[in-house]
């Protein structure tokens, strides 16, 4: 069964096709919706018929991954590396493997949700279609990079993806902001693309291959190498895991590149529930594990991972808690849980990574669709402040938006509780003291700022227009059971990782090799500590949020703190003028040498030397017409009138007299033996 | 009596010549004209002949007849060429003859 798998990835594309190019524009809203919705919904379910195969396989019985490459697609020959002379190709090939099964069902299950999501949530939208062939398009795209058996491959994905985050991003193309927001998302990405492709580079260039099953071992069999230096005092491990790592940054929303993440909330609410909070964004986390062989001989930059998420975490959450806009509450709280999963990634607690990923794919999709079922009640409002009391009107909606916020807040039994237990406890299990700090203080910031957009939305009253208030209605139910469903999702999804239980580590294990001396000891009794520590900080941090934004308060309890400490609000509300820094320097370095290079441009290159040489050329030809008028033509003329001269006198000795001819005749012959005679006797 | 020697001949040789050469040159009349060529091709045979008997050596003769032979062949295809210009141009004139002046 699991032989099938290449259709997983074709699927979507075909449906990208069928609604993109071949039935473009002569389908109803409804087939477009049954075509997108059919084939997502057939990936997800031969995903899982996949998985099943994969698992009672004799592959996996032997931690083996199966894997199949279907052709050659780059056959570049030899290249020298330190090892000799390797022949590099690059197959397109597909592999599965405890890891990428994991993928496959986040994506595909998560994905088909949304997509049945959307249909109700953009049946009133222009560009349905063009909508649905962007979101296949996506599906496809991810769908590669999860499966890839090479790093060519995944950077199809990764770039496939991209283009269809810029795409959705942009959707709205007729208002103002949606196409900048897309453009920065793209440009932002470029960067750490750009990263990315030199990490692959030094990895051809070292090892001769890009395919997983191929690269790890050479790379295992060779840390001297590996770990020899290499370029800039790193070592070669080092070289390609940064470059990887800052590739991640760019997909994953991490600092420096987390910028474009917030704007991109300007696409259709699902698209940032899929692209932007569940599946692309946690590519880089996936990336980064996938390739944890090369990152557990780069201790150096694990450690920068870990602190870079560890900052990333604490100071996208410290964003969110002055937020107003109930999607960038949630742009914010995603950058934040990235930093998470790179702060369990760079603590080499790469299972951690992937399982927080799995548990936010769900609770996060979810809570984002929730916000979405908001905005869409609301005629499109996102301002939490002219929100508040929905819960009266959007039942289901805040029933299941409340479970995701009690996930993501780290809840006992809900999925998030697990996963962020699994973090933490990693960071302790290494003596990280203040990564575990930082870590725990993001949860508890994570949990008031959640709570606090749960009160401001669903509680107190509705400070909204009349209109809106009027218009106010439960979604329909092709929205409210993808709700339900991500709901149970984002609490059972955690009881995979139950501490002591850890089912999902042992299953990602045959990928996820921990290097010797670095095993985190298993859960003891004592060890349950950390994790009532952190249920007690969340559990506090929500009771705060009550005491603040609870009740009928409403925007009162936030207004008093945002006055006893104007500085931070201001700072906070601000985003760290992060943007305004990166327009200062970045985008204004980069126009004023734009300008400077305009101003070379116009007065070197086009004026003296495009201009000079169009003087010069148009002198020098003057001058050259004048040689060719006078001279060359002179000369032409020259030789007519000389003949024409010539012939003129010859003509009269033509006379037609035979009389004359003959004395002419006669005289010459005359002349002719006077000569000889003459000769003779010289 | 005066002995006839080479030189007589030469002079009588010389003579026709100038004659015939005189009436090529002046002469209006192709009639005239062709006549005044024999006169000169003549002169030529009197002379190859004289030398010949001079030096006892009969190829100045041979040489005589053979001029005679092709005196007769020219006459033959001036006097066709002779009529056939007096029938264009009712006139045996060489005056009429300026086709090619130039």
């Amino acid at each position: 069964m699991h032989g099938l798998v290449w259709l997983i990835p074709v699927l979507p594309f075909l449906g990208a096709l069928l609604n993109g190019a071949v039935l473009k524009g002569r389908l109803g809203k409804k087939a477009v919706a049954w075509v997108a919705c059919g084939l997502v919904g057939l990936a997800a379910l031969l995903a899982l018929l996949v998985i099943a195969g994969y698992l009672g396989s004799p592959e996996h019985a032997a931690h083996q991954p199966f894997e199949r490459d279907y052709y050659t697609w780059i056959p570049a020959g030899a290249v020298h590396t330190p090892d000799g002379v390797k022949n590099f190709t690059v197959s397109a090939g597909l592999l599965v493997d405890p890891l990428s099964c994991v993928m496959l069902f986040v994506v595909t299950f998560v994905g088909f949700l949304i997509h049945l999501y959307s249909v109700g949530y953009m049946a009133h939208e222009e560009g349905f279609q063009r909508y649905f062939t962007y979101l296949n398009l996506f599906m496809g795209a991810m769908l590669l990079l999860v499966l890839g058996n090479n790093y060519a491959v995944l950077f199809v994905g990764w770039e496939g993806v991209g283009l269809c985050s810029y795409l959705l991003i942009g959707f709205y193309f007729k208002q103002e902001f949606p196409p900048y927001a897309g453009r920065k998302a793209f440009i932002v990405n470029r960067i750490g693309d750009f990263a990315f492709l030199i990490g692959v580079f030094a990895l051809v260039s070292a090892f001769g291959t890009l395919k997983f099953t191929e690269l790890f071992p050479r790379i295992a069999a060779n840390p001297t190498l590996v770990q020899g230096p290499y370029v800039l005092g790193l070592s070669l491990a080092a070289f390609i895991a940064l470059s990887l790592f800052i590739g991640a940054t760019g997909k994953s929303a991490q600092i420096p590149l987390f910028v474009w993440l917030p704007d991109a909330m300007a696409g259709p609410t699902p698209v940032s529930a899929l692209i932007h909070a569940a599946t692309m964004v946690t590519a880089g986390v996936y990336m980064v594990a996938r390739s944890n062989v090369i990152y557990q001989l780069a201790p150096g930059v694990s450690q920068l991972i870990a602190v870079i998420g560890a900052a990333t975490a604490l100071f996208a959450a410290t964003i969110g808690l002055a937020q107003t806009d109930i999607k960038k509450v949630l742009a914010y709280s995603t950058v934040s849980q990235l930093g998470y999963m790179f702060l369990a990634a760079g603590l080499t607690a790469y299972s951690a990574a992937i399982f927080h990923l799995m548990t936010h794919a769900f609770f996060k999709a979810l809570l984002f669709l929730g916000s979405g079922s908001v905005i869409h009640a609301m005629g499109g409002e996102q301002d939490m402040r002219k929100m508040g009391g929905l819960k009266a009107a959007l039942p289901q909606t805040y029933r299941t938006f409340l479970i995701g916020a009690l996930a993501i807040a780290g809840i006992f039994p809900f999925a998030g509780f697990f996963s962020k237990d699994e973090i933490l406890h990693a960071a302790l299990g290494h003596g990280r003291w203040v990564l575990y700090g930082v870590g725990l203080f993001t949860a508890a910031l994570t949990a008031f700022y959640m709570f606090r957009a749960v009160y401001m939305t669903f509680h107190g009253t509705f400070r909204g227009t009349h209109e809106q208030e009027h218009h106010l209605h439960e979604s329909p139910p092709v929205m409210t059971v993808p709700l339900w469903i991500l709901a149970v999702g984002a609490v059972v999804a955690g009881w995979v990782g139950f501490p002591g239980w850890n089912v999902f580590e042992r299953f990602l294990e045959p990928v996820l090799l921990r290097p010797a001396g670095l095993e985190v000891p298993e859960h003891e009794i004592g060890a349950l500590i950390p994790a009532i520590v952190a249920l007690a900080v969340a559990a506090l941090a929500i009771y705060g949020a009550s005491r603040v934004f609870g009740g009928d308060r409403g925007l009162e309890g936030g207004r008093a703190w945002a006055e006893r400490f104007p500085r931070v609000h201001r700072l906070l509300s601000n985003k760290y003028w992060v943007d305004e820094i990166y327009d200062a320097t970045v985008v204004r370095g980069f126009w004023a040498t734009a300008r400077g290079l305009f101003r070379f441009d116009a007065s070197f290159i086009d004026g003296l030397l495009v201009n000079g040489t169009r003087h010069a050329t148009v002198a020098f030809s003057l001058l050259s017409g004048l040689f060719d008028k006078y001279v060359v033509d002179g000369l032409v003329n020259l030789v007519g009138t000389i003949l024409d001269a010539g012939s003129r006198t010859l003509r009269r000795v033509q006379t037609g007299s035979v009389g004359s001819y003959a004395l002419v005749l006669a005289a010459g012959m005359f002349a002719l033996v006077c000569l000889y005679m003459a000769l003779r006797q010289g | 009596m005066l002995e006839i020697t080479t030189n007589h001949f030469l002079v009588l040789s010389f003579l026709l010549f100038v004659i015939g050469l005189v009436g090529i040159i002046t002469r209006r009349n192709m009639i005239t004209v062709l006549m005044s060529i024999e006169l000169v091709l003549n002169s030529v045979n009197l002379n190859l002949i004289a030398f010949s008997y001079q030096l006892s050596d009969l190829t100045g003769q041979i040489f005589a007849i053979f001029t005679i032979t092709v005196a007769a062949g020219e006459a033959a295809v001036g006097l066709g060429i002779l009529i056939a210009f007096f029938r264009l141009h009712d006139t045996a004139n060489l005056d009429a003859a300026v086709e090619l002046k130039g």
